[in-house]
């Protein structure tokens, strides 16, 4: 930039550099010819017209039009079911249970929810619960964890981060694991009961590993390593979560599925992007390849209800579902692709004739000029 | 700047004295005490800005004063105090990277311009004190110090001259570096002053300092010892300025009466503030908008929050506790907090990445006009400059043109084309011999060819060598010296006589004492009292010089009367056919008037030269009348005219001269395809009117159908009280020609060749304009300026003549700030030029033979006019084009990018959670985003280069601001609602069901922001690549580079669990997105989606499109046909 005014100029004593002596240094500032200094770099030089528009619609329509029917179909064929057992009506089993809930009961409240299936799931069979009006997405909640602690770091097991306040100490000992969202987990206990025709109820076997991803099961998450393998001397000098009943060395019996490791744990740690989501509770796996994994009957869902939804309106749901190459059931993506595709093929189509028309009336104009 | 500090120099007091007393060699001044001493400023030059001490908090508060940067800081400020949901990091680091980056900048700059006053306020100069010559920095020099100044150095302030060297005592000085005359003027010493200056013991009344060259009245009393005070005026021609040379004197003295920055030059001198493009003020116009959605999105927010909150079990579900001190906060404070934490959460929507992304684009893109061969002019040796990258945009919306004319307009190098003697032609090239010298083209063939005319050719050629007022400067090196151009050794002479330079107050004399040259009479030399001349005989003639008769406007001719060796006594006299041709007898004038009038018409300068033989009683009774009249003091002007006038009477007219000033290269092709780009060309010249209409038709600036309107001093007529209602009548009567007889849809920015009426050219000059711009001030004086502006801008063009630089500069800002404050720009190669180079929205300086005053205080700086063209028409085209996409590109994104987070608070309880992630938000407009549009718009070339050469008419497609008007602002922002609302919608309603994975397992949070963010670098990505007209490798490297790096990055990102982080929230996020096939539909179904209407809209918008291009295409033609349908 130059200067208001370049004082050095008024003598014009500089303008004498510009002799012969500097010719030569001169004679250098002729730009370059090259192409990129002369701004002709060769350019493809795409120009959208209809001509290169038009088969781009009627592509997009005949690729998304079956894309769309495949999903529609896939997703029709995905089983689902839902139950809410929030327990909220008067007629609902679960009424009791939500209405005289305190969080040092010392006796389970237990309730059963019986429904049938019209048809069988074939194939595996995924068992959710769905919680809604749960806000796991506020930003409170997102932030109050620590997960070089879920890590395993033994220093963040005895100082957790000042993020899982107010959920950080108890009684002075450090809460593992610390943090509100540890501190919620789901701890409905839901178990699934088959009714024979014949009066017999047999239990399902319910799957609880291979429900959290892989790479948080084995890396994100890890118990703490000390001396001892015993879970329970290392998390010795710690706290349970305020409202667990058991301390989380005591999740469960398998040491695979135990600790910071425990599935149930893994996948509540993973916040919903919604207030209303499903999480993966249990896999029922498909055992013989001649009957189907849940048979068309009559079924009962046994709750032991310990999680307070009432107080926040929320709601309380069993989902049993299988499962496709696309995930769920979701008739969205389906209607979505077919809608879309649709659309393309008929823009392309109008599209066609309006350049018809047109194309052939300018190039009369043409002429007659 | 210049006036503020002023003002401070003056005290309050000072103000009120109409006149400073100087005390001549204040040494030793007994009377000093007589006088209340003034204070006057010292002779420093101060340009800079800053001192080490103040650039710390000047610079920073001039920073934060841009609204910009204010935003950040307090977007910076509000996340290290308040607890938001980013990390002051993410918007303080660019902030801070920005502010340094620009104070080193301007701090360097700032050195430069200390360093440039120092070099001239250490100059060293001689100054005499107590009757020594002491040696002295220019600094110091005093009001009233006695200065002593050698041939070719500049005079180092505002001088009355004392005494010369040379013994006329007249010294000689060039004004180039001042108001671009290039030419010598010859100055006097104070009548009566003692020849040894050091005894001298004066005093000087002056009026205070004003800006006006021409202007200086004042008064000196000279005490001599033992005499009574002599009292001397003074006038401008005593006055020898700061900046101007001296030359062809060995030495002057001269006292000094305005130092520093009161100097005349100093005070012509607007600071240069600084320029700001449409393009800047579009930007923060949109700005503006933004921050209005920015604040309306964090209130709604925060509104809906307090009220979500105040349903049953919101505020703190039992899973969800405040923490103590969240609990402790006052519900107000709160409230203000929260809203603040959401300004942070939204304030990407205003990316501190793009006030990067312009400079750089700015910065970078300049180089291409530096780098443009096309500019390289091989006789400069040099191509464009580019002095300031914030204007590359305006380049492309220019309006109006201001040019100057010599120099710019013309070569600046006059060159002898042909004369004719007594009605007949002689063509210079042809007349090399005696014998074969005249060329009867047209003339009369007659048989006594040789005889008559022999005597007077002679004659004719002798008047030519003695009617001038031209030195003879020996020895020079025939070279540029100090910025002044000595007069160049043309192609056709070559003899060994050119080697001594001629030096005079016109170029046209120079060519004419040239022309005479080659035509067998040189001019020698002269002193004071003769004139040598060698005539065909190779004999010296010697001439007595007993008077010249300088030239003047009014006259507009000259005369000198000469003695010649026999004793005869001659006037000879030059000047225009209209001023001679009523003094010479009439059968004369009708043979040569054919002539004149057909040179005329080809541009050239004309000159008719006729003599007067006077007899002795004559000659006693004219010189008695002309010493008698050079000596009054009063009215001495007017009683000289007088004489003149009744001297130049009863004159033989001998015959006439064509003088051509070349055009520069192409100059009329490029004003034609300038006009055709729907741009105004004004000419502002210091220049004669007839010179510069001249000029103007041969540039076809004016043409033979143009009617000119003329508000010249010629056509106001004399007295002062009556030119005034003369002005207005004039201004109301063209105003009613003009304005009201040609339909109103004429004006704006069609050219008048658009409509069959009648072209209109204005002529105006310089004192006319100076009544127009300070008449009465009772309201009247708007009301002429109104009119004036209404004319001329229904003219196709304006020439203004005999302008001041300041004038030319208040013309420029007279349109500046007209109606719909038209772009403006001004092209000069002079330092008369800088005023109006720096007043005009663009300045652009031609790398002339007038110094390089210019080229330094201009934006832009082109070798030649004729590249004006490609600047304009190419690179100000493709730079608005370019960075008005990248404007509109960059708000569009990142509205995309921040109404998803936006939408996202609605599903989370308003609870400031980002929807993508840290690295994401810092991210984005950082490096995912940024490349492809850079690369854009730096090589983007929407229409090629050759087209927009050879089609004026697109020019007048961007003009106006067209892609940043609030039209397609509007379409932009439409369309990033459109893309944000399609990506957060569609993603929820995906994540209606979030076991997406085919293994049953579910999605979070920060999946569902990737999926979002990933549709989004897509998109945003894709749709610049639609709108990429033109795919260099670089593009295609950037684009997908980009978007490669994107999947890099986050593989990486997600694949790692990072030491530093608080929360691995993205751990193999991105790739278990990736192993869920409805992640990837739902990706590419949005994509498509939200291009759809772009590619919809192309394939609609296209036979508008080649219609358009159709037309544009056929305008140059059009144009013909249209002309010729009006013949």
């Amino acid at each position: 930039m130059a200067s208001g005014y370049s004082a050095k100029e008024e003598d014009g004593h500089h303008s004498g550099a510009l002799g012969p002596a500097g010719g030569a240094a001169v004679r250098s500032r002729k730009p370059d010819n090259t192409a990129f200094k002369q701004q002709r770099l060769p350019a493809w030089q795409p120009i959208l017209t209809a001509g290169t528009v038009l088969p781009a619609f009627f592509i997009i329509g005949l690729l998304f039009i079956p894309i769309g029917i495949g999903l529609y179909v896939t997703s029709n064929n995905i089983r689902e079911l839902q139950i809410d057992y929030t327990g909220t009506e008067s007629s609902s089993p679960c009424f009791a249970c939500s209405q005289n809930y305190s969080w040092n009961m010392t006796t389970p409240c237990v309730c059963s929810v019986s429904f049938s299936l019209d048809q069988p799931f074939e194939s595996n069979v995924f068992m959710y619960y769905g919680l809604s009006n749960f806000y796991q997405n506020h930003r409170r909640y997102v932030k109050s964890r620590d997960d070089s602690q879920l890590n395993g770091n033994l220093n963040s097991l005895k100082e957790p981060s000042k993020e899982c306040e107010p959920y950080r100490t108890n009684d002075g000992k450090p809460i593992a694991p610390c943090g509100a969202i540890a501190n919620s987990l789901f701890n409905d206990t839901l178990a699934l009961y088959y009714n024979d025709p014949n009066g017999t109820e047999t239990q399902i076997q319910l799957v609880k590993r291979g429900i959290a991803w892989w790479t948080d099961k084995h890396v994100k998450f890890r118990n703490p390593v000390g001396d001892d393998s015993n879970l329970t001397a290392i998390f010795q000098g710690t706290a349970k979560p305020v409202n667990w009943q058991k301390p989380v060395y005591e999740l469960d019996s398998d040491p695979e599925n135990n600790g910071f490791i425990n599935e149930d744990l893994i996948v509540w740690m993973r916040t919903a992007a919604l207030p209303t989501f499903r999480k993966l509770y249990r896999i029922i796996e498909k055992n013989s390849s001649t009957s189907p994994t849940l048979p068309r009957g009559n079924y009962t869902l046994k709750i032991t209800y310990n999680y307070p939804v009432r107080s926040f309106e929320g709601r309380k749901r069993m989902i049993l579902s299988t499962i496709s190459w696309m995930g769920g059931k979701n008739p969205f993506l389906g209607i979505a692709y077919i809608t879309v595709g649709s659309i393309c093929f008929f823009l392309g189509v109008v599209l066609l004739i309006i350049h018809h028309k047109y194309g052939s009336r300018s190039s009369s104009a043409d002429l007659t000029h | 700047m210049w006036r503020r500090r002023l003002t401070c120099l003056f005290g309050g007091e000072e103000k009120r004295v109409d006149s400073r007393t100087i005390h001549a060699g204040r040494g030793s001044s007994p009377v000093a005490d007589a006088f209340p001493q003034q204070k006057f400023c010292d002779n420093r030059i101060v340009s800079s800005k800053y001192t080490i001490w103040n650039f710390l908090p000047k610079n920073l508060f001039e920073q934060f004063r841009r609204i910009a940067n204010f935003y950040f800081l307090i977007i910076f400020l509000v996340q290290v105090i308040v607890d938001t949901p980013t990390s002051p990091v993410t918007s303080g680091l660019p902030l801070f990277f920005v502010i340094t980056v620009t104070a080193i900048k301007q701090g360097y700059e700032d050195w430069l311009r200390h360093k440039a006053d120092n070099e001239v306020n250490k100059y060293p100069v001689t100054v005499l004190e107590d009757g020594k010559r002491v040696g002295k920095e220019s600094e110091k020099i005093k009001v009233g110090d006695v200065v002593e100044v050698l041939e070719d150095e500049t005079f180092p302030c505002d001088l009355v001259l004392l005494q010369s060297s040379r013994d006329d005592d007249t010294c000689f000085v060039t004004t180039a570096s001042l108001d671009g005359e290039s030419n010598h003027k010859t100055h006097y010493t104070v009548p009566d002053t003692v020849k040894d200056v050091e005894s001298l013991h004066a005093t000087i009344e002056c009026e205070q300092p004003q800006p006006d060259l021409y202007k200086f009245v004042g008064r000196m009393h000279i005490r001599r010892d033992g005499q009574e005070t002599a009292v001397r005026s003074l006038g401008p021609e005593n006055l020898l300025l700061k900046g101007a040379t001296l030359k062809n004197t060995k030495k002057i003295y001269g006292v000094a009466v305005y130092t520093g920055m009161e100097t005349k030059m100093a005070l012509n001198y607007q600071g240069k503030s600084q320029k700001r493009s449409v393009v800047e003020k579009s930007i923060n116009a949109f700005l503006i908008v933004y921050l209005c959605l920015l604040v309306s999105k964090a209130f709604v927010c925060t509104t809906l929050k307090y009220v979500w909150q105040n349903q049953h079990g919101q505020d703190e579900p039992w899973y969800n506790p405040k923490t103590q001190q969240e609990r402790d906060t006052n519900l107000y404070l709160k409230m203000f907090t929260d809203f603040l934490s959401f300004m942070v959460l939204f304030n990407f929507i205003i990316p501190v990445s793009m006030y990067v992304t312009v400079e750089m684009q700015k910065f970078l893109g300049s180089f291409f006009i530096t780098w443009d061969k096309d500019f390289f002019d091989p006789e400069v040796q040099e191509g464009a400059l580019v002095n300031t990258s914030d204007l590359n945009e305006e380049l492309g919306q220019v309006e109006y043109i201001f040019t100057d004319k010599t120099g710019t307009l013309t070569e600046n190098n006059m060159e002898f084309i042909e004369c004719c003697i007594d009605g007949f032609q002689y063509k210079n090239h042809k007349f090399l011999t005696e014998t074969d010298g005249l060329c009867e083209t047209d003339g009369p063939i007659t048989i006594t060819l040789n005889k008559a005319p022999e005597e007077l050719e002679e004659l004719f050629l002798r008047a030519l060598c003695l009617c001038h007022t031209v030195q003879v400067k020996e020895s020079q090196p025939v070279d540029e010296i100090d910025g002044v151009v000595l007069d160049q050794v043309d192609g056709f002479s070559p003899s060994p006589e050119d080697q001594c330079a001629f030096i005079a107050s016109s170029p046209d004399e120079v060519a004419l004492v040239k022309g005479a040259m080659t035509h067998g009479f040189t001019f020698i030399g002269s002193d004071s009292k003769s004139m040598k001349i060698r005539n065909r005989d190779n004999r010296v003639e010697v001439y007595e010089l007993l008077h010249v008769l300088n030239f003047d406007p009014v006259r507009r001719r000259m005369s000198v009367i000469v003695k010649s060796e026999s004793g005869e006594v001659l006037l000879f006299c030059k000047g225009a056919d209209s001023s001679i041709f009523p003094r010479v007898r009439k059968e004369e004038v009708d043979r040569i008037r054919v002539h004149v009038e057909r040179d005329a018409k080809e541009g050239y300068r004309t000159l008719c030269v006729a003599y007067k033989r006077l007899g002795n009683e004559d000659f006693a009774r004219v010189d008695a009348e002309l010493r008698e009249a050079r000596l009054s003091l009063h009215d001495r002007e007017e009683k000289l005219m007088a004489v003149y006038n009744q001297v130049e009477t009863d004159m033989i007219l001998i015959g006439a001269t064509a003088v051509e000033d070349r055009l520069q290269d192409r100059a009329a092709e490029t004003m034609e395809a300038l006009q055709g780009a729907g741009m105004k060309v004004w000419v502002l010249t210091g220049d004669k009117m007839e010179t510069a209409k001249s000029t103007c038709y041969a540039c076809r600036l004016f043409q033979r159908g143009t009617e000119l309107l003329e508000l010249t001093v010629g056509a106001l007529g004399e007295g002062e009280g009556k030119r005034e209602e003369r002005l207005l009548e004039l201004l109301l009567e063209y105003h009613k020609r003009v304005v009201h007889d040609t339909p109103p849809s004429k004006t704006g920015l069609h050219r008048t060749w658009s409509s069959p009426g009648q072209d209109y050219g204005l002529i105006v000059d310089g004192a006319t304009l100076s009544l127009l711009l300070n008449a009465s001030p009772d309201g009247t004086g708007s009301h002429y300026k109104n009119l004036f502006l209404k004319i001329c801008q229904s003219c196709t063009s304006v020439l203004c003549c005999r302008m001041a630089p300041l004038q030319k500069a208040q013309i420029v800002r007279m349109v500046k700030s007209s109606k719909g404050s038209p772009i403006t720009l001004s092209v000069g190669d002079g330092a008369n030029d800088v005023s109006m180079i720096l007043e005009a929205h663009v300045g652009i300086g031609i790398k002339g033979k007038e110094g390089r005053q210019a080229v330094r205080n201009s934006d832009y700086a082109i070798p030649k006019l004729k590249h004006l063209k490609k600047l304009l028409l190419v690179h100000g085209h493709l730079y608005y084009v370019r960075i008005a996409h990248l404007v509109q590109y960059f708000f569009y994104k990142n509205l995309c990018f921040i109404l998803p987070q936006f939408l996202y608070q609605f599903y989370c309880g308003y609870s400031q959670l980002p929807l993508y992630d840290a690295a994401y938000l810092t991210m984005y407009n950082i490096c995912f985003t940024s490349m492809p549009i850079l690369a854009y718009s730096l090589f983007e070339q929407h229409i090629s280069i050759d087209t927009l050469l050879d089609h004026a008419a697109l020019y007048r497609e961007v003009a106006k601001n067209a892609m940043l008007r609030w039209g397609p602002f509007f379409y932009w922002t439409m369309l990033g609602v459109f893309h944000g609302l399609l990506f957060f919608f569609g993603v929820y309603c995906v994540f209606s069901n979030p076991a997406l994975l085919p293994s049953g397992q579910v999605f979070g949070n920060w999946t569902f922001g990737t999926i979002v963010f990933t549709i989004l670098v897509f998109t945003v990505t894709i749709k610049l690549a639609l709108d990429t007209r033109h795919w260099t490798w670089i593009n295609h490297f950037v684009i997908w580079g980009s978007l490669a790096f994107y999947i890099l990055f986050s593989f990486f990102w997600g694949g790692i669990t990072w030491p530093f982080l608080e929360q691995q929230r993205l751990y193999f996020v991105f790739i278990n997105m990736l192993s869920s096939m409805s992640a990837w539909l739902a990706i590419m179904l949005l994509i498509v989606l939200s291009l759809l209407p772009d590619v919809l809209l192309v394939a609609l918008r296209r036979p508008r499109g080649r219609n358009t291009r159709q037309i544009a295409a056929v305008t140059p033609l059009s144009y013909k046909h249209l002309k010729e349908r009006e013949w």
